[in-house]
């Protein structure tokens, strides 16, 4: 290999892999993190794509994106800014200028930036010039023109031959920062099995790419940024849909029961039912239903005939999924709804982030209706609380509503893979068949859980369903039955309480300011505040994963604290929340509805203002 | 063995502690009483069958069985029942709905209920009002009816159920009247051993809001001349005196005629074929509306296929046998995943 003129060692680093959403943005970028995590690194991923399939080729509204955070310490967010940005056109350029490090990098298709381009990207003549990009590090690289030159001999047509330039640019990268072809060269092998011409053409192309990087003298400095020091174990790299699909199938094997999805595809929690469709081998029942309404109507059939039963959708499909969660509330069967949160109201923003959907998961039913709400706040940690809300569905019987989001769903990261020794069992409530007679609407003191009675035990036949009840399960319209029952409803999802974790503090447990957030903002949380503490700061961070009940401790935790601010990807939603459930405190904001999430920059300038009113 | 037990139930085995609360005269009395007594003919294990409802006065039903049932919301017993099924195909699923349930609010669940042929029998009570609600049209209700909501007459044409279950790929069609008992439970019989999505339609009376809307067929006096119960291998003969039948006219279109009449003898009566793939004459039987022709009731059509609840229990069985993860801690270790120390 050639030798390195310059070589920077940096902590961390963030690339940004842009172009046409039919240039191979998001595999680009996937095979680069799948190197760097075998090599080594923490890592955080985000794809930004349109919502549309195939935008107009060129344009802006076209853009594909994929970024990658990856370094040698915990990495929590895939960055707000990029050292590196790799554009395919000049729309990428447009879509990504104000998101580049002042003195970046900047890699793009020479043979793609055409008068026509330009001029469809917006620019008059030079997009590097007019966005004031020269004083950066530009490298004008003849991507197109040199795979046609590469590929030649293939025989392959002029289309195909091209569709090789995100493999000539990914290989220029991987000089880069000085990574091995290998891994990517056996995904072609794997991916063209039966056919050579390809895998070979791929792995010419990206070769190509890496000669080319070394043979230019522009392309310095490189960097290197040394392996992360994690925890012992196995690792892999998983999303926040995959990892809510594999917990939710975990914990039906922890359960012995057998898993059921019925659900409608949507952007962005399809990938969940995508899944779990995939999982006949572990047994996994998929129910792709007619809509919305049939996917939790037969997820509730099937709990009710004793399956674990989820159904996966996102805001707008919750919307339609609110009289059957009632229906659930009322026959007391367990299911888990994941909602993986979009931009709204209505279509919204459908591949866009954001996180509000709060108040629609807590309150969103007609009548007095609780439903125990859980959010997730990692990719990986999706694995865990899809656990956690299969647990908690099962054993208190009730319905769980877990929030997932575009980013976190979408969203890569190193996770150390558990063994299903060290996950808890869980005991599914199930009715006592010498019971007689059997009251389908008797309770355990503890829980206030009703037994769960599946059909096919004799004995245990009993009718449930959506009119008021009596402990018997006989209708009754009696004012103080329904009174009672109300009340044991609510109860029955609070005293869930008892058995969640307690707050965690990330930082002194006592300080000027505390930052508080929930779900998927975790990671720019944790990270603004680290920075914060590192520059002297008195701040502390929660980040809430039970919503409903909140943890028992919040109390005590937010006394700690001079000043609290909750940062949430809306308009106040839990911090509105907070002020019902803790009336005690006074809550600062921070918020955005961009459908992007926070950048570590919008909560240190918040947190530092704040600091500085007297 | 499970197979040879005899189970010696009788109907009264299938009654719940509930007081029935139906209109006095309501038609629902009756079918609540046939399917009593042919769940008893069935040779099935009490704990095995499960009622799922929708909303609407039959909605009730559920509660006065006394077996597995779940009262569930407006027009989605069907994917309630559908979700069953498929959980524990080896449970007898029965759906019970309304005209609005099933057609109206539900008819989206419906329809793709039929075309995954899923096995549930769906007992659809057509009174073509809404009772429930107090008397509003429904979407069988005729053109033209004068309701609450239609003080006018309504200016919307009806769905025909049958029309609707063959359209949506239907592999099982009967018809029946609430007071018939005796045609009803050979019906549900028949429905129960039918493997596949059954649609029974009932032509039920709602005593208060749509009283006699059945009766210019169904009434004792006209009923033998204006209904025909359809059996399988029969010739389509009807008529108090035995001596009317149905004939194809120019290979398009069906025809009542009095035999004797006209030249037309017993040779040229159809014979009726349940079990026939084709759904070209059980189509028209279906649709065959008085005073043109007469109401056909029995089973109109039975037709075998595979079923959604088997398909996806015999897939899953398919891909286990030769898949390399059984078990959690494999599919966590396989792929693309690297050690750490």
């Amino acid at each position: 290999m050639g030798k390195r003129s310059t070589v920077i060692e940096r902590e961390e680093v963030v690339i940004r892999f842009s172009g046409d959403s039919g240039d191979g943005m998001q595999l680009t970028g996937t095979l680069f993190s799948d190197t760097a995590a075998l090599f080594g690194n923490d890592l955080s991923t985000f794809p930004d794509y349109p919502a549309e399939i195939r935008a107009p080729q060129g344009t802006v509204g076209g853009v594909s994106g994929f970024q990658v955070h990856l370094g040698h310490s915990k990495i929590n967010t895939p960055g707000d800014f990029s050292d590196v940005l790799v554009a395919m056109n000049p729309a990428a350029i447009k879509a990504n200028a104000k998101w580049i490090k002042p003195g970046g990098t900047i890699i793009y298709d020479e043979g793609n930036f055409s008068e026509k381009n330009i001029e469809k990207a917006g620019y008059d003549k030079d997009p590097i010039i007019e966005e004031k990009l020269d004083g950066y590090n530009v490298i004008a690289a003849p991507i197109s023109s040199m795979v046609k030159e590469a590929l030649k001999d293939f025989g392959l047509d002029p289309k195909s031959v091209l569709r090789t330039k995100n493999m000539f640019a990914l290989g220029m990268v991987y000089w880069l920062f000085d990574r091995k072809l290998k891994y990517t060269e056996d995904y072609f092998e794997k991916k063209f099995k039966n056919k050579p011409g390809m895998a070979e053409a791929n792995k010419v192309a990206l070769r190509a790419g890496y000669y080319y990087a070394e043979t230019i003298e522009a392309l310095t400095p490189t960097y290197k940024i040394l392996p992360a020091e994690i925890a012992k174990g196995l690792y892999r790299n998983i999303n926040g849909n995959t990892a809510t699909a594999w917990g939710f199938m975990a914990a039906a094997e922890k359960a012995g029961l057998e898993l059921f999805i019925g659900s409608y595809p949507i952007t962005p929690a399809t990938g969940i039912l995508e899944e779990l469709a995939a999982r006949k081998d572990l047994g996994v029942k998929s129910f792709q239903a007619e809509d919305e309404i049939a996917g939790i109507c037969t997820s509730l059939g099937a709990s009710f005939a004793g399956d674990l039963a989820i159904t996966s959708t996102s805001g707008p499909g919750l919307a339609l999924k609110s009289e059957a969660i009632g229906l659930a509330v009322m026959a007391e069967l367990p299911i888990v709804i994941v909602n993986v949160q979009r931009g709204g109201p209505s279509t919204g923003l459908p591949t866009k982030t954001e996180q509000a959907d709060l108040m629609q998961a807590l309150y969103g039913r007609n009548g007095e209706c609780p439903v125990v709400v859980l959010a997730s706040s990692t990719p990986s940690d999706c694995f865990h609380f899809a656990f956690e809300a299969a647990r908690i569905a099962v054993e208190h019987m009730t319905p769980v509503m877990l929030l997932s989001d575009s980013y976190l769903a979408n969203g890569t990261e190193p996770w150390r893979v558990p063994e299903m020794k060290d996950l808890p069992k869980i005991n599914p409530p199930y009715a006592d068949r010498n019971e007689k007679p059997f009251l389908p609407y008797k309770r355990d003191h503890e829980k206030l859980a009703r037994s769960w009675a599946v059909p096919g035990i004799a004995g245990l036949e009993h009718r449930i369903g959506g009119l008021e009840k009596t402990v018997k399960g006989t209708v009754s319209y009696v004012p103080e039955n329904h009174e009672l029952m109300v009340n044991l409803r609510a109860e029955k999802v609070a005293k869930v309480a008892n058995e969640i974790p307690n707050l965690e503090v990330y930082g002194p447990k006592t300080g000027d300011l505390l930052v508080v957030g929930w779900g998927g903002s975790y990671g720019y949380l944790i990270t603004a505040v680290r920075e914060l503490q590192d520059e002297g700061h008195k701040v502390s961070l929660v980040n809430f994963n039970y919503i409903n009940p909140l943890p028992r401790n919040v109390k005590k935790v937010f006394s700690q604290f001079k000043k609290i601010v909750v940062c949430e990807l809306n308009m106040g939603q839990f911090a509105n929340y907070l002020r019902i459930k803790h009336q005690e405190f006074n809550y600062e904001q921070l918020n955005k509805v961009q459908g992007v999430p926070f950048t570590i920059k919008d909560i240190k300038e918040k947190c530092i203002k704040i600091l500085e009113d007297k | 063995m499970a197979e040879t037990q005899v189970y010696k139930y009788t109907p009264k085995d299938f009654k719940s502690d509930q007081e029935v609360r139906w209109c006095p005269g309501c038609g629902d009395h009756a079918v609540l009483s046939s399917v009593q007594k042919a769940l008893v003919e069935l040779g099935i294990p009490k704990e095995k069958f499960a009622f799922i409802s929708g909303i609407g006065c039959s909605s009730r039903f559920p509660y006065y069985m006394d077996t597995f049932g779940f009262h569930s919301i407006h027009g989605r017993a069907t994917a309630v029942a559908s979700g069953v099924k498929t959980a524990n195909p080896e449970l007898s699923v029965w759906q019970i709905t309304g005209d609005g349930d099933a057609l109206a609010i539900g008819g989206n669940h419906f329809i793709h209920a039929i075309r995954r042929n899923i096995d549930i029998n769906i007992i659809l009570f057509n009174n073509e009002i809404y009772g429930l609600t107090k008397g509003q049209y429904s979407p069988t209700s005729t053109k033209g009816l004068v309701t609450k909501t239609s003080p006018f007459g309504t200016v919307e044409e009806p769905f025909s159920v049958g029309e609707l279950v063959i359209g949506a790929k239907g592999k099982f069609f009967a018809r029946t009247i609430d007071t018939n008992v005796a045609l009803s439970t050979q019906i549900y019989i028949e429905a129960a051993k039918h493997h596949g999505t059954s649609v029974i339609e009932v032509l039920q009376n709602c005593v208060i809001f749509n009283d006699g809307i059945h009766d210019t067929i169904a009434d004792k006096e006209v009923r033998d001349d204006r209904t025909i119960i359809l059996k399988h291998g029969q010739p389509m003969v009807f008529g108090k005196n035995n001596d009317k039948g149905l004939i194809l006219e120019g290979c398009r279109k069906l025809k009542a005629v009095k035999l004797g009449e006209d030249g037309f003898t017993e040779k040229n009566i159809l014979v009726h074929d349940t079990f026939e793939p084709n759904p070209g004459i059980q189509y028209m039987l279906a649709n065959m509306k008085y005073p043109e022709y007469p109401v056909a009731l029995g089973v109109i059509r039975s037709v075998d296929g595979p079923t959604y609840d088997i398909a996806v229990k015999e897939q899953i069985e398919g891909v286990k046998k030769t898949a390399k993860i059984k078990c959690m801690d494999d599919l966590l270790k396989s792929g693309s995943t690297w050690s750490v120390g």
